[in-house]
This record gives C-alpha cells, sequence and structure tokens, in this order.
C-alpha cells in the first residue's frame, strides 16, 4: 500500500471519529432527556430559580437573587474567602492545616 | 479527474517522505498542536454545554420575582402586597415564596430551606435533596435536628429524597411544611421572603415589571431573563478566566508554529532547489507545501477534537472540572449532556487549520520562485 492510501485511511477514521461526536452527542442528549423534563419540571413546581452550583456561603447560593448578606459583606473591606470565587480547589494538605484555623466555626458564613 | 487524484497522490506521498525525514521535529509539532487543540475544545465545548444545560433548565423559572428592599437591603414581603400586585393587569398567576439557608455546621455548608405551597408535606417531615442523602447519609424514615438561628432545637422525619436525576437544581434542598418553616425562620404569617408570579402575555414581561415599580416603589423585580444572562455571564466569565491563563501557552505556540512554518530550514531550501532543478514547476512545489500544512493541522485539528470530546463528555472533564464548573462542599453530582455548539467547532477549525496552512505557503512560494542555483546555493 502507498503512503497517500494510509494516510488516507488515517484520515478517514479520524473524520469518521469526529462524525461519530456528533451522533454520540446525540444520543447522550436523548438519554439525558428524562432527567432534563424532571429538573424543569422542579423548577417550575418549586419555582427555583438558581442550580446548585455554589453553595458555600449564603450569598453564592443564589447569585440571580438579592440576600441579607452580599458578597464582602461579612465585615468591612472583607475580601470573599469562599471557594466558588477561586479556580481550583485547594490541595488536601493544606485543607488539612486550614481546617484547625477555619472550619471549626459553629457559626454560619 | 483521474489523472489529478494521481497527481495528488503522488504529492502526498512525497510529502509523507519529506515529512518523515523530519521525523522528531514534525511529530512533536503535531503533538503540541493536537495538544493546543484539545485545552481549546474541552473549554468550548464543557463552557457551552454547561451553559446550555443552566440556561435550558432555568427555562422553567418563575417569569418575575419580587423582592422588596428596606434601606438597600432584601426584606420580608408584608402582608397586603400580593393583593396590590393581584390589581395589576397582566399578572397570570402570583404566589409568596418562603425559603431561605441554614448553616449546617457538621458538614460546614448552607442548606436551602423551603417551604413549597404545591408539594404536600405533613407537619414534622422533610425532604430532602440528593446532596444532603450523601452527606448526612440520610433515608426515608431518619431523624434529624437542626438547631434554628433562635436556638431551638427542631426534629423533622425525612419522607422522601428528591431525584438524583434533579441533582443540578435540588442538591442542597430541605423542603418542609410552610408552618414548620414560620416556626423555624420566625418569620411572622403573612409575611413571604419574596413573591414569585408569571405574566400572561410574555411580550408583557418588562410592562409588568414596570407597573410593579410604580405600584410598589419599594420593590425589585427581577426578570427570568435576567436569571439567565446571570448565569451566561458567570460561565462566560469562567471560560475567559480559563482562556486568559492559557493565553501565554497559545501565543507560545504561536510563535513555535510560526516559526516552523514560516522559516525555511537549509535543508528545505536545498530540497525546493533540487525540485526546481529536475523538473518540479513552482505550483507543484507550492501544492507539495500546502498538503504538508494541511495534513498537519487537519490531522491536529481532527485528533484534538475528538479528545477533548472524549475528554468532556466521557471523563467529566477531569483535567479542567473544578475551574470551569466551581466547587463547593455540597457539589452536586451531574451528567453534563453534550450541547454542540456548530459555530464554535467551526470557528476553532478556521482558527486552527488555516492560519497553519497559508503559513506554510508564503516562505516556500518565495524559495519556489527564486532561480535554482541560486536556492541551492544560499
Amino acid at each position: 500500500m502507498r503512503p497517500a492510501h494510509r494516510v488516507l485511511i488515517v484520515f478517514a477514521l479520524a473524520i469518521g471519529s469526529f462524525a461519530l461526536t456528533f451522533v454520540d452527542a446525540a444520543r447522550l442528549r436523548a438519554g439525558n432527556e428524562i432527567a432534563s423534563a424532571d429538573m424543569r419540571q422542579l423548577v417550575e413546581r418549586l419555582g427555583l430559580t438558581d442550580p446548585v452550583l455554589f453553595t458555600e456561603a449564603r450569598y453564592t447560593r443564589h447569585p440571580t437573587q438579592a440576600d441579607l448578606q452580599s458578597a464582602f459583606q461579612d465585615h468591612p473591606v472583607a475580601l470573599e474567602h469562599f471557594p466558588t470565587g477561586s479556580l481550583v480547589p485547594p490541595p488536601a494538605g493544606i485543607l488539612k492545616a486550614y481546617e484547625n484555623l477555619d472550619r471549626k466555626t459553629a457559626a454560619p458564613d | 479527474m483521474k489523472i489529478w487524484i494521481e497527481k495528488q497522490q503522488h504529492l502526498i506521498d512525497f510529502t509523507l517522505a519529506s515529512l518523515a525525514r523530519r521525523k522528531l521535529k514534525n511529530l512533536g509539532l503535531l503533538t503540541v498542536y493536537t495538544l493546543l487543540v484539545f485545552v481549546l475544545a474541552s473549554v468550548a465545548l464543557y463552557t457551552h454545554a454547561l451553559r446550555t444545560e443552566a440556561q435550558k433548565v432555568l427555562a422553567g423559572s418563575p417569569e418575575i420575582v419580587l423582592q422588596r428592599l428596606v434601606a438597600g437591603r432584601h426584606d420580608l414581603i408584608p402582608p397586603g402586597y400580593l393583593e396590590q400586585i393581584g390589581r395589576i393587569r397582566g399578572v397570570q398567576k402570583m404566589e409568596g415564596r418562603l425559603w431561605g439557608y441554614y448553616y449546617d455546621n457538621v458538614v460546614k455548608a448552607n442548606y436551602s430551606f423551603m417551604a413549597p405551597r404545591d408539594l404536600n408535606i405533613a407537619r414534622g417531615e422533610i425532604i430532602v435533596g440528593p446532596a444532603l442523602e450523601r452527606s448526612r447519609g440520610l433515608a426515608a424514615g431518619n431523624g434529624i435536628s437542626f438547631r434554628s438561628y433562635s436556638g431551638e432545637l427542631h426534629t423533622f422525619i425525612v419522607a422522601d429524597v428528591l431525584p438524583q436525576t434533579s441533582e443540578l437544581v435540588s442538591a442542597d434542598l430541605v423542603l418542609m411544611h410552610e408552618a414548620d418553616f414560620r416556626a423555624f425562620f420566625k418569620i411572622p404569617d403573612g409575611h413571604y421572603n419574596d413573591i414569585a408570579m408569571s405574566v400572561a402575555n410574555p411580550q408583557e414581561v418588562r410592562n409588568v415589571a414596570i407597573k410593579l415599580l410604580t405600584t410598589l416603589p419599594d420593590s425589585r423585580p427581577i426578570l427570568r431573563d435576567e436569571v439567565l444572562r446571570t448565569y451566561a455571564s458567570i460561565f462566560d466569565w469562567r471560560e475567559g478566566i480559563m482562556l486568559a491563563l492559557l493565553s501565554a501557552a497559545i501565543l507560545a505556540f504561536g510563535i513555535f508554529a510560526w516559526e516552523k512554518a514560516a522559516g525555511l530550514s537549509a535543508e528545505e531550501k536545498r530540497e525546493i532547489g533540487i525540485l526546481k532543478a529536475i523538473g518540479w514547476e513552482t505550483g507543484d512545489v507550492i501544492k507539495m507545501k500546502f498538503w504538508e500544512g494541511l495534513l498537519i493541522s487537519l490531522l491536529a485539528f481532527l485528533l484534538g477534537y475528538v479528545a477533548a470530546y472524549l475528554h468532556v463528555f466521557h471523563m467529566d472533564a477531569i483535567l479542567f472540572e473544578p475551574v470551569l464548573k466551581g466547587w463547593a462542599v455540597l457539589y452536586p453530582r451531574f451528567t453534563l449532556p453534550p450541547h454542540i455548539d456548530g459555530l464554535q467547532v467551526a470557528t476553532l477549525f478556521f482558527f486552527t487549520v488555516f492560519p497553519y496552512t497559508a503559513a506554510v505557503l508564503v516562505p516556500i512560494w518565495r524559495a519556489a520562485t527564486t532561480d535554482p542555483d541560486t536556492v541551492m546555493r544560499s
């Protein structure tokens, strides 16, 4: 087999895989339709306004709604110190040491 | 046509042989190129799917949520507001909502307590979200106590757990009877946290919001459109941050690829000189280099994109997940259905395949139009 044919086969496979991603996406979407419909129904029924993505603090749970406390208002000039505002979780080792200082709190933040 | 195809096959044969002579360099380029497409495609696919899913789910959220402000702060809706809103033309349905936060110092996380009107929950019972079931090890029939903000201990029996399929919107919910909610948070009868309403004509939502502001000047209406826009902005922001962090890598690759594509090595120049000397036309040399650029960039795009798809939708985007969707103590476990934006893929294709292929051609055209003897001697 000449090299041009070999490379054609490689490209046919790559283009085939590329096309398959769209087929697979449609299949996964169809499989998820019931879950999506369940969620939409629950949102309508309970009148929910936000997905549960950021649960650390009162002011991060419902970013679309106002709150009694807004960001940075735990005390004057306080910077938001919840993981929601950061990009990656801290390493487990640091979190362990940090727990002694911060995570023993019994009062809500 | 057959002759043209035969000619292209010969050109590809020759291109492959030429690439194989600088195997390590070209393989390195292909790997870095594929990796870059993989990263960019992963970010684009994940953010678009998350944004679309959030918009799809929140399409069922209330058309208007009305809050009351006192001294610029969110306050309870007092009795009488619902009656006044009922007199505004265009408001189809309205409901006072009772919801609040509860900080659980056992798992160091906030729960959302809610008293839904149309769910039949007996007094002393609660329905919990799936994340609560996991973090507190709860199941139907178990009892759990929460200390209210006034210091009293309230015990509830878990009547049911919300389905895991709805976790994206229900992970931290604790649903209870209205009387229990009022007793727990000491909210007097007739007061609500806010009012959710729907409008008969969707075109009139903005007008109804203006009427609400006129009737109740201390209120703040939040429209569903604004809710959807907030989430679009949050995910755009996270995608932007990710791309900003990657910009140095993209720039480095750009310089590397430009250097590789635009600068001809002495060996390549000699090769072109020999080809011209043995009778190749300028057009043939350019076509051969065009194939070289296209083969590398197209293969990198296809491999990078397919790898990104598998990474995002079959491996839960393990590499960028925390950056792109955020993280939290009580994080929902959900499977993201793939929503692929064709325009986004086309843009990625255009910006990864075309610049490289074009960059390859410029120096080749310059070298190929020069006298073969000069090229070989230079």
